[in-house]
């Protein structure tokens, strides 16, 4: 299944903006499954650098991971801040801990102007991104988290190991 | 398995310990039938909370979700209590899978309900189907197309 909503400006895009690779991953800051992929994503950064775009879009779920939509909230006020990536990074990087204690720390720790980003975090169009990014990906099929989209196909391989980085090398004959 | 435009069979089945539901109350209302496998399966696990974070737009379109597997009602109450569920899960357990088997959507081998999905309108008439490979999430979006289908056709 396709990808309902292409990859645009409005999404958060690490990476090389013209990369022959683009991987869309759905994900939710307090699934375990996709703290596990985290650093799987991460490497792949370092794996095919140039050549790879990484975006990341919301689906939390929010009746079993009841600090998911604060946490995504949280994201996005950083990216007010063009800090999505960092704190991004410090929410899989401290998965256990997602309370607004914990959210505001990490916004200190980024470096972050706490007043706008304590605003922001009330903010109802953040939120709406949030919901957005969710409903997207429901109409992309995705079904749970995380799951994978290259180049607007879904992925439906395993992405545990070097399964998702194998993927990769073989569709685009990248060099590891 | 039964398909669009037949009319669902009623059924009265267990959603709680004591309580039992039947598909007639809910006439007036779109009812969204998940039949699967298993409760505590991991598949089923992530498909239902799906639908338990899309219910509210499921509501807002009239739609009303009911579980159905063959596990008893003491399990679908644990079940649902442990995973926050907002919609009822109904059990198809004594005579054991007789609504799946009404429905066409019984797996003998496996002594459980295939993973299939009905979409009623408000007149209990199957509008949408599909059956799913049983290791496979189904997702929402078939349903929340054949919903917005209803919709449409409802305001021309």
């Amino acid at each position: 299944m396709p990808l309902a909503i292409p990859v645009s400006n409005l999404d958060h895009t690490w990476g090389n903006s013209k990369a022959a690779i683009e991987l869309v991953e759905y994900g939710d800051f307090q699934c375990p499954h996709c703290g596990r992929a985290y650093p799987l994503v991460k490497e792949l950064k370092y794996t095919f650098k140039d050549s790879i775009k990484l975006v990341f879009r919301h689906f939390p779920l929010t009746r079993v991971h009841p600090q998911a939509m604060a946490a995504a909230v949280a994201a996005e006020a950083a990216a007010v801040q063009d800090k999505f990536w960092e704190m991004h990074d410090m929410l899989f990087d401290n998965q256990a801990y997602l309370n607004i204690e914990s959210l505001l720390s990490y916004a200190e720790t980024i470096g972050l102007d706490i007043a706008k980003f304590t605003d922001d975090l009330q903010d109802s169009s953040l939120h709406d991104k949030v919901e957005n990014d969710f409903m997207g990906g429901m109409r992309s099929g995705v079904n749970g988290t995380p799951t994978f989209f290259v180049n607007g196909e879904r992925y439906e391989g395993s992405w545990e190991g070097d399964n998702l980085a194998r993927y990769i090398e073989e569709q685009f004959g990248v060099k590891q | 398995m039964l398909s669009p435009g037949t009319t669902a069979p009623d059924f009265e089945l267990f959603s709680g310990p004591k309580e039992k539901m039947t598909l007639t109350q809910w006439k007036g209302k779109r009812v969204i039938l998940v039949f699967y496998p298993a409760d505590w399966s991991p598949v089923c696990g992530d498909q239902l909370a799906l639908y338990n974070e899309v219910n509210n737009y499921f509501k807002n379109l009239n739609a009303q979700v009911i579980g159905i597997s063959v596990d008893g009602k003491w399990c679908h109450t644990s079940y649902r209590e442990q995973r926050n569920l907002d919609f009822p899960l109904l059990a198809d357990f004594e005579p054991k899978g007789k609504v799946s088997k009404a429905y066409g959507v019984y797996n003998d081998q496996e002594g459980q309900s295939e993973r299939a999905l009905f979409v009623l309108d408000e007149d209990g008439v199957i509008q949408w189907s599909y059956l799913s490979d049983r290791g496979v999430n189904p997702g929402a979006d078939g349903i929340m197309s054949a919903l917005e289908k209803m919709e449409k056709e409802k305001t021309i």
